[in-house]
């Protein structure tokens, strides 16, 4: 009996009118959790009832506790027929089992209802009393951290970064149950809601399980996704990367002293693993090591050659070696990673000095046809295809010389039967500090040679063994290892990274028409077409990237949708001009009939376009790439051929001023070919692109270079668009309009941010589906950012972004020495984990028991903070003291609450919650994550003119969606939702009929944050008082 | 081709002021976007016509959202569903408030003293046309003095400070609901064409003033009391003033009273002096008949017949009827007969100012 869950409904209120005669409701209220179900009793006759209940309690296990949402559900009594339901709340409690999270849910949550929406709020109190049984940690993963942010949590150190974790679960879709046809669709919906949850909950144990057995305690980037496979199932499956992350605490010392535990993953293996779950979701994978001979059942299955875009050129070119030290860097971090099956990591932003260098983006598609997964308990097929993709990503990477893959993302695309599988990431070479093997000494020595702001760059492939056309130069800022002349990424740019100027959105579109087809024949025909639409949006993302003078991509992201007569392709990322990589060589046209004279007007007048815009956009993103004559004396230039590259270079720009940047060197300029069809249409896309208007930039990746004095002013916002196209298109002019789509919903989103200005779109993010035949659907999440302009004024009021940026070297400072220490203790685990406990010290146990017992509080301690705890207790001079921890007033905790009141000064009585997708708050400090966010909704109408038609309905249901995970947030005691994303927006309509429905799926990571200018004035206080009670605010 | 969809939801609310004031003016989107382009938004932000239409629609259904909670005002506080600026929360809520019971005066003075009937919203349209305000804009204002009716109707306690806490509207606006409210509930005449010179100010500061003086709640502070209604033992009372005009000697002996304070100190004293007894007579009567339900309702219209327009035509300024009423009032605690001193100062103080307010132009 490992857990007890606690729940108090205190109030409702602003409940709808249920009973039309006397224009009031007579509610109660059912709490279930597992089979067990609670009532209050009925509150007659109000709109705003005071149930006040005792506390509901409900015995279980913990496998339960993470698998289960609490589900609230609100009724109106009726004494003569049926009770009516008014609501539901379904609670994830998932918070509340681990020790460094929320430790009670009690807040305001709206009553939603996926008929109505939002009914009314409901006041309740939640908490879980976890006992832990040291014999346990079997089925469960309690305690096991989950992080949304795909970068190192602002307040963790990572002590150890142990790879990839991946699970899936699968189920039949309750929509498409013979049961449907007789149900209502609110039944219906709300069956697929409690099984989504309940699915996400088991995928997120099975995924911690993993994490134990690796020996880690957290999860970063996280990242789940669902696909609906109609028919033929329910999918849900996620990523993410394991790790050992510690709290980082002025009171370092603590773990100076690493446990020499054994590895609490061999236990495990002796434990059974059978236990099948009584929910209705299942999978067989309780371990990461697949089994490699699973048949394909499946019928049909391509696989796609994919590009990879790693850089690109007209030729290779000799260079100096590159030295031994990386050849043997290489072998050793290959043999840390080599024993992983997937070096895989989804991460986009590392801790300082685990990059090392970037190959390129690797990406790989498969298409797939899907049929009914018979047995829910072998989801072998799903599995198989995604070991396929995943094993072909590895030869990618291998083949770039690398052998990690780094922003690691996967994602599907489902029309009718066929499916699309797609994963993509960064080829990179990772340092091994942060690896099991242990740090070696010579790697060190290598690292401190190269330089942070260019280093990534340089080649991890052998340059005589290029695994593709790219043209090499010397590296520009140390000029001792070689660069590409382009870089591709998908992860966000190194904050140590040398930009020169600001970055920008870049996005390639495209829209292809197919024929329609079934079955194989429909799949033959989808990944035929495949390669195509991967070349162009490459050549697209090229161009366009030149035009604006950059020469490196972050970010990327390439989605491909599937419809009945089209495909659609975007690319986003972000451009930068990266001042190691040498600068961009113009766009240059040319025809291949020079004999027309009106032609050859033409040309140069397109031509004399592309010039003015490429110099336009330098000027307006501020690209200066630094003269390098200075360089030329001062560095070593190791050949003769590279110096007189860059002597041209300088010459030419210096000598013809009116000449435009095309001058840098003809031989790099890109050549379009006009008598090429497709050409005349790039150049077209090319000078159609809107420029952002004054005042703005934007990027889809986490910060803009060049822009750091953020103010604390951030809008985060969803906008979704639906296009219909009416009449039969030509790829042309569906490409064209697709183009149009995304541009004026930009264009929409700059006039309405407009009061924000000087303002900067981050993290847009954009997803595009094709919900039906000729309807196009654009969704995109992002925030606005205010920053100041002017940089002088910055000296005295230190900027967000800034401090933060030294706030992380100064973590790194700390990191470095607490490695140092890993490297001389052999076992580099300190898991803080209840298992470690009962193996250190039999006193400690038996006392951390009776904690557990008596104190909710200090349940699940780790045996760190039981190592402080004890050092806290004897510092007091007292032993007994560890029950009255509680009493010692946990700082992040009491820091909340004054907030909390603080804000209700304000006039209003609704905290207010702040959301971003990015991992940071600007200006302000993140002081404690309270577990991820993981919502699905289902919102259905059948009076859709009267909500307003499909504007209206899904204007009303975003929402009412933003306005659950706020109050979510802040019933967990939170104020801001970092990392947050919309992942999933299915959008249904039959207006003929008047109804529509919509799925959303959202997820994040629940924080309390503090102003930085709050933190500097209580600072001095606080930080006398950190010493002290830090160690208890991490025992609750 | 076109746009099936299109909707941007920020995090904190995002709602323009200009775009708010239009959907309150019930401008349709088409011309909101076209006095938006006017106004030269579009030169501002390099903005279509597109852009605007898209950005004006998504303002209409964001108020529309609101609207439901603007009804009840006090929801809006501790509503989930929109996030206002973290900031200045208050103020943003309490424009938003504002400006949806704000009313147009030409508007009101058209409904003011009718029944907040169905019948009366009914004839909306003939107002929008004569007034010219946009039908929807005259429906929102109607509903707004009809939902403030019926809430304080039945509301115990001081008209103004119940509708001030009740729909968190400022203290002036909170007046003017107030007199709204009374004027409806009396029925007030004020659409004759004798009283068009009249602004709706005016008859706000009237309604205060009887509201202050003339109700149950003005002598008696128990919160059981109403603002509503006209205390009824105060009307019986009036007519106890009858002896004023009836008794002969009393009606002279006030004359000369009169007469002799203002001899010399106006320019028509001739007027005056003739007209004392027609002017007493007039302004008694009123009082007298106070106590008839109908004859409350045309108590404006008596007050100009039976006194201003008698002033107006004998070119009085407004210090002659100052002067006047106050001499006309005080001269009366000098009768020796007459015993009615309370009742007497309760009905000229109001009688007075509500004069004083209504002798312009």
């Amino acid at each position: 009996m490992p857990g007890k869950l606690k729940a108090k409904i205190v109030a409702g209120r602003h409940l709808p009118i249920m009973d039309r005669a006397s224009d009031l409701t007579d509610a109660f209220v059912e709490v279930k959790f597992g089979n067990t179900t609670f009532k209050t009793d009925v509150y007659p006759k109000s709109l705003n009832p005071q149930w006040n209940s005792e506390w509901f309690k409900f015995e279980v296990d913990d496998e339960d506790l993470q698998d289960e949402p609490l589900q609230i559900t609100v009724l109106d009594h009726d004494t003569y027929s049926a009770n009516d339901a008014i609501g539901k709340v379904y609670i994830d409690i998932d918070p509340l089992l681990c020790s460094e999270a929320a430790t009670v849910i009690s807040g305001w949550l709206p009553i939603y209802d996926t008929i109505h929406g939002i009914r009314g709020e409901i006041n309740v109190l939640v908490k879980v009393d976890l006992f832990n049984d040291l014999n346990r940690f079997r089925q469960s993963s309690c305690g096991v951290k989950f992080f949304c942010t795909t970068s190192i949590p602002r307040c963790y150190r990572a002590v150890m970064v142990h790879g990839f974790v991946e699970e899936l679960v699968v189920n039949e879709d309750p929509e498409y149950q013979w049961i449907d046809r007789i149900r209502t669709p609110r039944a219906s919906n709300e069956a697929r809601q409690r099984l989504i949850f309940l699915m996400s909950g088991e995928l997120q144990r099975k995924i911690g399980l993993k994490v134990l057995e690796m020996g880690g305690n957290a999860v970063v980037g996280y990242l789940q996704c669902f696909d609906l496979e109609g028919e033929s199932g329910l999918v849900v499956r996620a990523i993410g990367t394991a790790c050992t992350l510690e709290k980082i605490s002025s009171t370092l010392p603590a773990t100076a002293t690493h446990p020499s535990n054994s590895s609490p993953s061999k236990d495990m293996k002796d434990s059974p693993q059978a236990a099948p779950s009584t929910l209705g979701c299942r999978s067989t994978h309780s371990s990461p090591v697949h089994s490699a001979s699973s048949r394909l059942s499946q019928g049909f299955s391509v696989s796609v050659p994919t590009l990879l875009f790693a850089g690109m050129g007209s030729g290779g070119s000799a260079g100096k070696e590159a030295g031994p030290l990386k050849a043997l860097l290489r072998q050793q971090t290959q043999s840390a990673l080599e024993q992983r099956e997937y070096p895989f990591f989804p991460l986009t932003a590392f801790p300082p000095g685990f990059l090392l260098h970037v190959g390129g983006v690797v990406s790989a598609r498969s298409v797939k046809l899907l049929d009914r997964i018979h047995n829910p308990d072998e989801p072998e097929t799903r599995d198989a295809w995604w070991e396929e993709i995943r094993q072909e990503i590895k030869s990618h990477a291998k083949a770039l010389g690398c052998q990690a893959v780094v922003g690691y993302s996967e994602s599907t695309s489902i029309c009718e039967e066929v499916c699309i599988l797609s994963a993509s990431g960064t080829a990179a070479i990772l340092s091994s500090r942060f690896m099991q093997d242990g740090p070696l000494d010579t790697e060190h020595r290598f690292e401190e040679v190269v330089s942070p702001g260019c280093g990534f760059c340089h080649i991890p492939y052998d340059e005589l063994n290029i695994p593709f056309p790219a043209q090499l130069t010397y590296c520009y800022c140390c000029r001792r290892y070689k660069v590409p002349d382009v870089l591709f990424t998908t992860i966000d740019l190194p904050t140590e990274a040398n930009v020169t100027g600001k970055g920008c959105l870049i996005q390639a579109r495209l829209c292809r028409t197919k024929k329609k087809a079934q079955g194989e024949g429909n799949a033959t025909v989808i990944s035929n077409l495949l390669p195509f639409l991967e070349y162009e949006l490459h050549t697209q993302l090229m161009n366009k990237l030149k035009l604006r003078g950059m020469n490196a991509l972050f970010g990327l992201r390439i989605q491909i949708s599937i419809g009945e007569t089209m495909l659609l392709g975007l690319a986003s990322a972000t451009g930068v001009y990266l001042t190691a990589l040498p600068s961009p060589g113009g766009i240059q046209i040319a025809g291949k009939t020079p004999s027309d004279i009106t032609y050859e007007q033409h040309i140069s007048n397109m031509q004399k376009k592309i010039n003015d815009t490429i110099a336009k956009n330098k000027e307006l993103y501020e690209i200066n790439p630094p003269e390098v004559v200075e360089e030329i004396i001062g560095s070593p230039i190791p050949e003769p051929r590279q110096r007189s590259r860059l002597f041209r270079s300088q010459s030419e720009s210096s000598d013809e001023v009116s000449e435009l940047d095309l001058s840098h060197g003809k031989k790099d300029a890109f050549v379009l070919e006009i008598d090429d069809t497709d050409a005349v249409e790039d150049i077209h896309a090319l000078l159609t692109d809107f420029p952002t208007p004054a005042g703005f930039y934007s990027c889809n990746t986490e910060i803009m270079p060049g822009i750091q004095n953020w103010t604390s002013a951030i809008q985060m916002f969803t906008s979704v668009r639906v296009f219909r196209l009416n009449a039969s298109l030509t790829s042309q002019g569906l490409n064209k309009i697709f183009s149009d789509l995304c541009e004026n919903l930009l264009k929409s989103l700059y006039f309405k941010l407009r009061s924000m200005v000087p303002c900067c779109l981050c993290h847009l993010n954009f997803t595009v589906a094709i919900p039906e035949d000729e309807l196009i659907q654009v969704a995109v999440t992002a925030v606005a950012m205010s920053f100041d302009k002017e940089q002088l004024l910055e000296n005295g009021k230190q900027s967000g972004e800034k401090t933060l940026i030294k706030a992380i070297t100064e973590n790194d400072e700390q990191l470095q020495f607490n490695l140092e220490l890993n490297a001389e203790t052999p076992s580099p685990n300190p898991l803080s984990s209840p298992k470690g406990l009962s193996e250190v010290g039999s006193h400690l146990s038996a006392r951390a028991l009776s904690v557990d017992y008596s104190s909710f509080a200090d349940r699940c301690s780790s045996w760190i903070e039981q190592l402080k705890l004890k050092a806290h207790t004897i510092r007091r001079g007292s032993v007994k003291t560890t029950s009255s921890m509680e009493k010692a007033s946990p700082l992040p905790e009491g820091r909340s609450r004054s907030l909390r009141s603080n804000r209700s000064y304000s006039g209003s009585s609704v905290a207010v919650v702040k959301m971003t997708p990015l991992s940071f708050i600007p200006g302000a400090k993140i002081i404690k994550y309270l577990g991820i966010i993981n919502m699905f909704f289902i919102r259905e109408t059948t009076s859709l003119r009267e909500e307003g038609g499909v504007s209206g309905f899904l204007h009303t249901f975003i929402a009412e969606v933003f306005a659950m995970v706020r109050a979510h947030v802040a019933a967990l005691g939170g104020n801001a939702v970092v990392s947050y994303s919309m992942k999933e927006c299915v959008f249904m309509e039959n207006p003929n009929k008047n109804q529509a429905q919509c799925l959303i799926n959202v997820s994040g990571d629940a924080v309390i944050f503090v102003r930085e200018s709050e933190l500097e004035s209580t600072s001095v206080q606080t930080q006398s008082a950190t010493t002290h009670t830090s160690n208890g605010a991490e025992g609750t | 081709m076109s746009v099936e969809l299109d909707v941007f939801v920020g995090n904190t609310t995002i709602m323009d002021k200009e775009v708010y004031q239009l959907w309150l003016n019930g401008y349709t989107v088409n011309d909101a976007v076209k006095v938006r382009i006017e106004g030269g938004v579009m030169e501002e932000c390099e903005a279509s016509a597109e852009v605007l239409l898209s950005d004006t629609m998504d303002q209409y259904r964001t108020f529309q959202m609101c609207e439901r909670l603007l009804h009840h005002p006090a929801k809006l506080a501790n509503q989930l569903l929109f996030q206002f600026h973290p900031q200045i929360p208050p103020d943003r809520q309490a424009m938003l408030i504002e400006r949806y019971y704000a009313f147009d005066d030409s508007f009101v003075r058209e409904v003011l003293g009718k029944k907040l009937s169905k019948g009366t919203k009914k004839d909306l349209d003939d107002v929008s046309t004569k007034t010219g305000i946009t039908l929807k804009s005259c429906r929102r204002q109607f509903d707004n003095f009809k939902r403030v009716f019926k809430v304080v109707e039945e509301l115990k306690g001081p008209l103004v400070e119940n509708i001030r806490q009740h729909f968190l509207l400022p203290d002036q606006l909170a007046r003017d609901y107030a007199a709204i409210v009374f004027f409806a509930n009396n029925r007030f005449e004020t659409g004759k064409k004798k009283l068009h010179y009249l602004t709706f100010q005016d008859f706000a500061f009237c309604a205060g003033q009887l509201i202050n003086n003339w109700t149950l709640g003005a002598v008696d502070n128990i919160m059981d009391d109403m603002d509503v209604d006209l205390d009824k033992e105060f009307l019986q009372e009036l007519k106890d003033l009858k002896i004023l005009i009836t008794d002969k000697d009393l009606l002279d002996q006030h004359k000369s009273l009169v007469c002799t304070a203002l001899r010399g100190k106006t320019n028509v004293f001739n007027e005056m002096e003739a007209n004392f007894k027609n002017l007493s007579r007039g302004l008694v009567n009123i009082a007298a008949k106070l106590i008839n339900a109908k004859d409350v309702r045309d108590f404006f219209i008596d007050l100009v017949e039976k006194f201003i327009e008698p002033c107006r035509s004998d070119k009085w300024t407004s210090i002659d009827v100052n002067l006047y009423l106050t001499h006309y009032t005080n001269s009366a605690h000098i009768l020796d007969t007459f015993k009615h001193h309370a009742v007497w100062t309760r009905y000229m103080g109001v009688i007075k100012s509500c004069i004083l307010r209504m002798y312009h132009d």
